[in-house]
């Protein structure tokens, strides 16, 4: 394969990447000012849709498609940029704003101008705090410059653009919840339909995009449609980054077009360069913790769309690599995985509110030595009776906590079962009484009421 | 299980506390009204201006802040409760955010979490005697290329090892980031703070016209 020339990270090492000038010389915002000048909205949204560019935010919906939404007669558009990028695992959102803060804005005024927005909010976790200032300061640039406000490039488009920082919710990241959390609201999930296209911010039509589909929308216009079609496989087009991380001798972020195998990622040169201290892969957790886990005989899946599905994972996800080493414990894994959801769960629905904190009550009793081989199918029960899939959830969480902790438990059982068949079982006992002292402590009933007297115990 | 990262004592709410918010403070969240079309959507930058001010938000600052962006002050304690950076205590002058998520731990998050809880002598949610720092768990602060990282205020700390955690902890400067800083969501300049004698002055007068 010819080594792939970078396209969304090309100004990364750049000396002085973050301020206009350079990005200027480099030949940035002349694809805004061409679209702007040349073009209408809606051959923009024709174009976008016939690149095939998919959303880089996990689900993979085609951008073009989700700006058709719009409702065609609307006086205010609002258009929030996700940059609250949380999910474990996934930073090129980061190293896109850190490295290139001017590469978003023009794929911002792009998008702006295609979907007639108003007002624009790059809504961001607050734990960037240097990418805040980043960013802040490459936008006051930009307002200075006049690329934003009004009149932009001396036409009659005026659109203003800010930031707005989150406060440490992970649920926060999915689009209603990101809407309701713009508002000055708890981040819950809305219930869907009516969709943000339709009333979204402030109960107006409102477009919520990755940073990276928006960082792709320059290039699409600068060096054509057709381009962008030939990077990648038919229904993935276009570049991606994929990051990695865990023990491999280069973790880092790297651009790929879509449909690059999990083991070339871990073992390329050009990628992570294999392990290190002469680790084995366990297992690979393909596109940040959501979408599931792949073992090493299944490494090579390709990192597409589409492809991860025929491997029982949840989609692409955000393309952020996880490698699990041999030395592992693999309880430990799902423990922590277990914690993440449990404790990211907004608390609105109550299956997942109640079943990822019972998930990791169990994932923490196997982890701690005092499992039951029972667990492993009551923890595959719970992952099969939340979520959107089932028809139960608000939001996609509960989702993705079922994908990894399902994927995970069935994958590798065989090694959980060793675990716990070797487990001391006058171990157990502590365990449990440490983990759930009420329990114990319950005064123990002289007889069962009556209503349960003759039902099995 | 958001009692593992929220600090749930109640706060201390009394009835004739005296008013917290500076005018300066109060200009500064004025300046996010302009930006979004009710009031209440300013709340949070209102908390982060607060936050970062006074360290942390009390319930006299919360009634003061509905007041201003005119909603009821339990809709501020709603919002405040669901998200983890905010606090209604007060915390050291430094916060340390340690990531425990799988990237992390894979890495040895939890090694250098037990070296910061002893040298620190608390646990988490902890506070040290000396008030100089607080330290906090929470999930992915998306570094993972340079696993195991921990944020101290601003700053992300890379691959922390428990060796290197001490000489981290005695660096006075381990909470600063370099310049090119906004001051958007920064404690607003006081003139008195300020030792310009032109901006006294004008102070003095305001305080004449004001008896």
């Amino acid at each position: 394969m010819a080594k792939f020339e970078p396209v969304l990270l090309k100004n990364l090492g750049v000396e002085g990447s973050r301020t206009l000038k350079v990005y200027r010389s480099r030949g940035g915002y002349a694809a805004a000012e061409k679209v702007i000048k040349e073009m209408t909205p809606d051959t923009v949204i024709e174009s976008v849709k016939a690149s095939g560019l998919r959303g880089r935010g996990g689900a993979g919906f085609p951008a073009g498609m989700k700006w058709s939404f719009l409702p065609p007669e609307r006086k205010v558009t609002y258009f929030c940029i996700n940059a609250d990028e949380s999910e474990p695992g996934t930073y090129c959102n980061r190293v896109l704003m850190e490295n290139d803060p001017h590469q978003l804005l023009e794929g911002i005024l792009i998008a702006g101008f295609a979907t007639k927005t108003t007002v624009a909010y790059i809504y961001m976790r607050v734990e960037f705090h240097e990418q805040f200032h980043i960013m802040q300061t490459a936008l006051d640039e930009a307002y200075k410059a006049g690329l934003f406000g009004k009149k932009i490039f001396g036409t009659d488009l005026s659109m203003e653009c800010y930031i707005h920082r989150g406060a440490g919710a992970y649920v926060c990241g999915e689009e209603t919840g990101l809407i309701e959390s713009l508002e000055g609201k708890r981040g819950w999930p809305r219930i869907k339909p009516p969709f943000p296209a339709i009333e979204g911010v402030f109960q107006k039509p409102t477009v919520v995009n990755n940073v990276e589909t928006l960082c792709c929308l320059p290039h699409i216009f600068e060096r054509g449609v057709d381009w962008f079609k030939s990077i990648g496989t038919e229904n993935s087009t276009g570049p991606k980054l994929y990051t990695i991380s865990g023990p491999v001798k280069r973790p880092s972020c790297f651009e790929a077009p879509l449909g690059i195998t999990c083991r070339d990622l871990i073992f390329g040169d050009d990628f992570g360069q294999g392990m290190l201290d002469g680790r084995k892969v366990k297992g690979c957790i393909p596109g940040g913790l959501s979408v599931g886990v792949l073992t090493e005989a299944e490494l090579d899946c390709k990192l597409d769309f589409d492809d991860v599905r025929n491997y029982g994972l949840l989609g692409l996800g955000t393309a952020g690599a996880i490698v699990i080493p041999d030395d592992a414990d693999i309880r430990q894994v799902l423990a922590n995985i277990a914690r993440f959801y449990s404790s990211e769960s907004c608390g609105q629905c109550t299956q997942c509110r109640e079943g990822t904190n019972w998930m990791y009550k169990i994932a923490l009793r196997i982890a701690l030595g005092a499992g039951r081989i029972s667990d492993l199918d009551l923890i595959e029960n719970i992952t099969n009776n939340m979520g959107m899939m089932p028809g139960l959830s608000i939001c996609g969480l509960p989702d993705g906590a079922a994908f990894p902790i399902r994927t995970i438990v069935q994958k590798f059982r065989g090694e959980f079962e060793d675990h716990i068949r070797r487990q001391d079982p006058g171990y157990t006992k502590t365990v449990l009484k440490r983990l759930n002292p009420a329990v114990y402590e319950l005064p123990v009933l002289g007889r069962r009421p009556e209503s349960l007297v003759g039902q099995p115990e | 299980m958001a009692w593992e990262s929220i600090d749930r004592r109640t706060p201390v709410f009394a009835e004739d506390a005296e008013p917290v918010l500076s005018e300066g403070v109060k200009q500064k969240i004025r300046a996010f009204f302009d930006r979004y079309e009710t009031k209440r959507a300013a709340l949070l930058p209102a908390l982060h201006v607060v936050q970062n001010t006074y360290g942390h938000v009390s319930y006299q600052a919360m009634s003061e802040i509905a007041e201003l962006l005119e909603i009821p002050p339990s809709a501020v304690l709603d919002t405040l409760t669901f998200y983890t950076h905010f606090w209604d205590h007060p915390k050291g002058r430094k916060v340390i955010v340690a990531c425990r998520s799988l990237s992390c731990q894979l890495m040895g998050s939890e090694a250098v979490l037990k070296t910061l809880k002893e040298e620190l002598e608390i646990d988490e949610h902890g506070t040290t005697e000396d008030g100089q720092y607080s330290l906090l768990t929470e999930e992915c602060l998306a570094q993972c290329d340079d696993a195991p990282c921990l944020l101290i205020d601003e700053k992300m700390h890379k691959r922390i090892k428990p060796e290197s955690v001490k000489k981290l902890l005695s660096d006075a400067k381990n909470n600063e980031i370099g310049d090119h800083r906004s001051d958007l969501f920064d404690p607003p300049s006081e003139p008195a703070a300020d030792t310009n004698g032109e901006i006294e002055k004008t102070s003095d007068v305001q305080e004449m016209k004001e008896s």
